[in-house]
C-alpha cells in the first residue's frame, strides 16, 4: 500500500499528461494553463506557509546546545554547536541548510551480545542526501538554459564542468547520474532498511517516485527519445516572458516532463517537501544561546499568578516563629 | 527488588532477544494497527483526584490506568482539538514540528528508551507522529483528502491511552533533537502532548503531587519551613562531625548578597544530602554571605513536566523572593531540568529582574557576562571560576577513593551547552577520572531513564530498560578504568542513578559534584580527615605537605 498507490500515482499521472498530449491534442493544457497553474499554487502556497508558520510566535528560546556554550572567559566557546549571537546563530543555521551539519553526526547503534550498544559512525544518509540535494539544486540550475536566450556566461561553465566526462553525445551530466543515484539510494533506504521502512508512509514514496520519473524523462528526452529541443524551448520562454505559445509539435515525453514537474510544484506546499522552507524557522537551530544573557520576549506571556510570600507566610507563620525564621508579620 | 521488576539477567535475555527493529526485524503490523498494551511496569500511577483538584486542573477523578473507560469528559475530543488549535498558535515550534517531519529516520535508534524497549513507538519520530497523525486528520488539507495515505488518523480513547503511555516514556532529554536535520525536538511534542493530556485530566501523580506541594510549601518534597531549617542543620551537625567544622547557614535573611537555590531532593534524598554538605562545606570556606529560602526552596520544577503555565508559576518564586530579600543576584544549584528552566524560561516567564544587580563573584571579582539579564549563576561556573583564580584550598586527593566518571545531565548539556565547568571542577578536586564511550557523554549524552518526572517504583522496568544505554557506558569504563565513582550534577540523577546502578553496574556509587568539592576542600580549624562526607574511608595518604 505504502508504496504501490504512490507509484501508480506516479505513472497514471505521467500518463495523464501523455494521453492528453499525444492523442487529445490538450497542448493548451499541458503546455500553457498547467505550468502557469503549478506556478501559482506553487508560489502563494510557499508564502502561505512559511506566513503561516511565523504567525505563531517564538515565546520561548530553546536551541539545543551541542557544544560549549559562552562562558568563563578562559572557556572556549563552540560558537557555531552553541551560538551567543545572531551571526553566530545564522552562520548555524546556513550549516545544516548547506551541509545537513546534524546529519553529519548521524550514528548506529547496534545490539551486540552482553547486551552491550554498539555505535558506528553512519554517514551515508547524510551522504545521500547532500548528493541528492545539491545535484537537484544544479539541474534546476541548469535548466534556466531552456528560459534564457542567450545562455548567460555562469549556465555555461556549470554545463561545462557537469558535463566534463564526454562519455555521450550529449555528453553525460553527472549531475544526471548522481540525482537517480541518490534517489535510487533513498528509496532503497525505506524499502530495506528496517526502521526506515517502518516508519515511512506513502507519501514519503510519493516524491522520491516523482522526482525519478521526471529525472527518467528528462534524461530521456536527452539521450534516447530526443526531443525538438527548438520547440521546447519556445514553448519555455514564452511562458516566462508570459506570451505563451504552443509551438510546432513536441514528443509525449517532454509534456509527461512538464506535467510532472507541475505536479511536483504543486504538491509542493502542501507536503513534507515544506521542510525547504522550515528548515530556516526551527527554533531548536536558529537561537542563539543567550537567554540568560538577553532577555526573551513571550508576546503571550501566560498571565500566571504565584503564590506569593505574603500567602505562604499566612500558612505557616507559626510554625517559622517556632523554629526562628524572620517574619514579615507576627501575626 | 521491586514488585514486578525482573531480574537484570531476564531482562537482559528480554533485550538481547526482543529489541526486534535494532535486529532488523520489523513488527508484522504497522504501528497504527498495533494494540495499546497496558502491561505494568511501563506506567505510572494516574494523579490522585484531590491533587488534580488543589492544581485546579479539570476532570479530577479516580481513575485507573488498566480501565477500559478512562472517564474522560463527554467532550473531549472537542477539548483536544481546541488546546491543540490554542498551542498551534501559540507556539511556532508545535506548528513547525508537525509539518517539517521528512521521517528520515535519524533520530530512530538515539532514543534510550528505544534501545532499551525495542518499542516501535518509543522511536522519537514515531513518539512525534502519534501526535502528529490526529494534526493531520484535523488540521491540514491533505490529511483530510488523503487520510492515512499522508498519515492521517482520527482520535480515539486507544489514541488517547497511547499519547498516555508514549508521552510518559519520554524525558524531555531532547537527544533526538541533537541529530534531527531540522532539529525537531521531541521534549516540545512531549511537554505539549502532556499539557494536552491535562486539559482532559489525565496525568501521573508523580508529577502533579510534587508541583502542587511546590506550590504550597515551596517545595517538591513539601517540606515545611521549620522541617527544612532542621534538615539542613542536622546536616551541618553531621558535617561538624566528619570534619570538625561549625558552618552556619542562614534562611530567609534579608540582606544577604546571595539568594542560594538548589533542588529540595538535596535536603532529604541520600546520596542528594551530600551534595547539600558539600555546599555548606564550600559556602563556609569562601566566607560567602548567602541565604536560605524556606519559601523559594526548591529549584528543580515538575511545573515543566506538567505544563508551561505551571512552570512559570513555581519558577515564578524565585524572583519574587529574591526581590524580598533583597539579594543582588541568585546562585543555583546542581539540577537538570532546573536550569533548562532557569536559563532557557525564567527571565522570559518571569522577568525582567531588574531588581538584581549583575552578578560578580564577591570572592574574584568575576562578573559572569553570560547571566547578566537573568541574574542567576550555576554553582559550576561559580565553583570553576574560584578553583581557576586559585580560591580554594583543595586536596584531590582525598578523592583517591574515587575512580570517577562524568554524566552529563541532559538539560544541562543540550539545555544550557554547559560541558567543560563541571569537567573542570572535577579535575581539580578528583585525581582519577575517565571519560564514557564519546557516543554517551556531552551532547550525545544518554539520560539516566527517569527524567522528567517518570523516577517512580511502578515504573522500574521501564527505567532500566530506559537507563540501559547509560548504565551500558559506565560498566565500559567500570571493566576498563575500575570506576567506581558515576558524578552527576542533577539531583534526578542522584535519585534514579543509584537503582539504575545497583541493577545494572553494581559498585558504582552516584556522586553529585559538591560532595566531592566538599571531600577535597581543605578547611581551616578542620580535624583530621578520615572519612569523606559520607563517612566511608579515604584512601591512606601522606599528610599534608605543608
Amino acid at each position: 500500500m505504502k508504496t504501490i498507490v504512490p507509484l501508480l500515482a506516479v505513472m497514471g499521472l505521467a500518463l495523464i499528461a501523455y494521453i492528453g498530449t499525444s492523442f487529445l491534442g490538450l497542448h493548451m493544457l499541458f503546455g500553457i494553463v498547467m505550468p502557469y497553474l503549478a506556478f501559482g499554487v506553487f508560489v502563494g502556497g510557499f508564502i502561505f506557509r512559511i506566513l503561516d508558520w511565523m504567525k505563531s510566535p517564538v515565546p520561548f528560546r530553546i536551541p539545543t546546545t551541542t557544544g560549549q556554550s559562552k562562558s568563563l572567559e578562559w572557556i572556549k566557546q563552540d560558537q557555531l554547536e552553541s551560538p551567543s549571537g545572531f551571526w553566530s546563530a545564522f552562520a548555524r543555521v546556513m550549516l545544516e541548510v548547506l551541509f545537513f551539519r546534524s546529519l553529519f553526526r548521524n550514528t548506529k547503534a547496534e545490539l551486540g551480545k552482553g547486551p552491550t550498544l554498539v555505535y558506528s559512525s553512519s554517514k551515508w544518509l547524510w551522504f545521500g542526501g547532500l548528493v541528492f540535494h545539491w545535484t537537484m539544486l544544479v539541474i534546476f540550475l541548469r535548466h534556466y538554459r531552456f528560459f534564457l536566450a542567450p545562455i548567460p556566461h555562469v549556465l555555461q561553465i556549470l554545463e561545462r564542468v557537469d558535463s566534463f566526462l564526454q562519455v555521450t553525445l550529449p555528453a553525460l551530466y553527472l549531475t544526471d547520474l548522481f540525482f537517480v543515484l541518490s534517489l535510487a539510494f533513498l528509496l532503497s533506504r525505506r524499502w530495506f532498511d528496517a526502521q526506515t521502512k517502518y516508519i515511512s508512509l506513502a507519501s514519503d514514496f510519493f516524491p522520491l517516485f516523482l522526482l525519478l520519473a521526471i529525472a527518467l524523462s528528462g534524461i530521456s528526452m536527452r539521450h534516447f527519445t530526443k526531443i525538438d529541443v527548438a520547440y521546447a524551448k519556445l514553448l519555455m520562454q514564452g511562458l516566462i516572458s508570459f506570451q505563451p505559445v504552443v509551438p510546432g509539435p513536441i514528443s509525449g515525453i517532454f509534456y509527461v516532463h512538464l506535467f510532472l514537474v507541475c505536479v511536483l510544484a504543486a504538491y509542493f506546499p502542501f507536503s513534507k517537501l515544506m521542510h525547504m522552507g522550515g528548515i530556516f524557522l526551527s527554533p531548536t537551530r536558529n537561537l542563539a544561546t543567550n537567554s540568560r544573557e538577553i532577555r526573551h520576549v513571550n508576546p503571550w506571556n501566560a498571565p500566571e499568578k504565584i503564590r506569593t510570600y505574603t500567602e505562604y507566610e499566612d500558612e505557616f507563620r507559626e510554625k517559622m516563629a517556632k523554629a526562628d525564621l524572620p517574619l514579615e508579620r507576627k501575626t | 527488588m521491586k514488585d514486578g521488576l525482573p531480574g537484570v539477567e531476564e531482562l537482559k535475555e528480554d533485550i538481547n532477544l526482543s529489541s526486534n527493529l535494532l535486529k532488523e526485524r520489523v513488527p508484522e503490523k504497522g504501528w497504527t494497527e498495533l494494540p495499546v498494551t497496558l502491561d505494568k511496569g511501563k506506567w505510572s500511577y494516574p494523579a490522585k483526584q484531590e491533587v488534580v483538584e488543589a492544581l485546579n486542573f479539570p476532570n479530577p477523578r479516580k481513575w485507573n490506568v488498566e480501565d477500559e473507560d478512562w472517564q474522560l469528559p463527554e467532550n473531549w475530543e472537542q477539548i483536544i482539538f481546541q488546546g491543540m488549535h490554542e498551542r498551534l498558535q501559540r507556539f511556532r515550534s508545535f506548528k513547525l514540528f508537525m509539518d517539517v517531519c521528512v521521517r528520515c529516520g535519524a533520530c530512530a535508534d538515539k532514543c534510550h528508551f528505544f534501545l532499551g524497549t525495542g518499542d516501535p513507538k518509543n522511536m522519537p519520530v514515531l513518539r512525534a507522529e502519534l501526535l502528529r497523525s490526529v494534526y493531520r486528520g484535523e488540521f491540514t488539507l491533505a490529511g483530510k483528502l488523503f487520510k492515512g495515505l499522508v498519515g492521517a488518523r482520527k482520535l480515539t480513547q486507544e489514541v488517547l491511552k497511547e499519547w498516555f503511555l508514549y508521552f510518559h516514556q519520554c524525558t524531555e532529554c531532547r537527544r533526538c533533537s541533537v541529530y534531527c536535520p531540522f532539529g525537531i525536538d521531541t521534549a516540545e511534542i512531549t511537554m505539549l502532548g502532556r499539557e494536552l493530556l491535562h486539559l482532559v485530566g489525565v496525568g501521573i501523580n508523580w508529577i502533579l503531587k510534587p508541583a502542587s506541594d511546590c506550590n504550597r510549601t515551596g517545595n517538591h518534597l513539601g517540606i515545611e519551613p521549620h522541617t527544612m531549617v532542621q534538615v539542613i542543620e542536622s546536616l551541618a551537625e553531621d558535617i561538624e562531625d566528619v570534619t570538625g567544622i561549625t558552618v552556619e547557614p542562614t534562611f530567609n535573611r534579608k540582606g544577604a548578597e546571595i539568594l542560594f537555590i538548589t533542588p529540595s531532593g538535596d535536603m532529604f534524598a541520600d546520596p542528594g544530602v551530600y551534595t547539600m554538605m558539600g555546599y555548606l562545606l564550600l559556602f563556609h570556606h569562601i566566607g560567602l554571605d548567602y541565604t536560605f529560602s524556606t519559601y523559594a526552596s526548591e529549584g528543580g520544577n515538575f511545573g515543566l513536566f506538567t505544563s508551561h503555565d505551571m512552570a512559570k508559576k513555581l519558577n515564578g518564586k524565585m524572583y519574587h523572593e529574591a526581590e524580598r530579600l533583597g539579594v543582588k543576584w541568585i546562585l543555583g544549584g546542581e539540577c537538570g531540568h532546573m536550569w533548562r528552566v532557569v536559563h532557557q524560561y525564567m527571565e522570559t516567564m518571569n522577568g525582567p529582574a531588574d531588581f538584581l544587580e549583575e552578578p560578580i563573584s564577591p570572592i574574584t571579582g568575576t562578573p559572569f557576562r553570560n547571566a547578566v539579564s537573568t541574574k542567576m549563576v550555576h554553582i559550576a561556573e561559580f565553583t570553576a571560576d574560584l578553583i581557576h583564580k586559585q580560591k580554594l584550598k583543595l586536596d584531590p586527593r582525598r578523592n583517591d577513593h574515587i575512580v570517577s566518571t562524568f554524566h552529563d545531565s541532559c538539560n544541562i548539556a543540550r539545555g544550557m551547552g554547559m560541558l567543560e565547568e563541571p569537567r573542570y571542577v572535577l579535575r581539580n578536586v578528583c585525581n582519577h577520572f575517565h571519560e564514557m564511550p564519546e557516543n554517551t557523554i556531552r551532547e550525545h549524552t544518554y539520560c539516566c531513564g527517569a527524567g522528567s518526572g517518570l523516577n517512580t517504583d511502578e515504573f522500574m522496568e521501564t527505567r532500566m530498560r530506559g537507563g540501559f544505554p547509560r548504565a551500558n557506558a559506565v560498566q565500559e569504563v567500570h571493566e576498563r578504568h575500575d570506576v567506581n565513582g558515576l558524578v552527576a550534577i542533577c539531583a534526578i540523577d542522584r535519585a534514579t542513578l543509584p537503582p539504575l546502578m545497583n541493577y545494572w553496574v553494581p559498585g558504582v556509587s552516584v556522586y553529585g559534584l559538591h560532595e566531592l568539592v566538599g571531600n577535597a576542600l581543605v578547611m581551616e580549624g578542620e580535624v583530621e580527615r578520615t572519612e569523606d562526607l559520607r563517612e566511608d574511608e579515604m584512601v591512606d595518604f601522606e599528610g599534608d605537605d605543608d
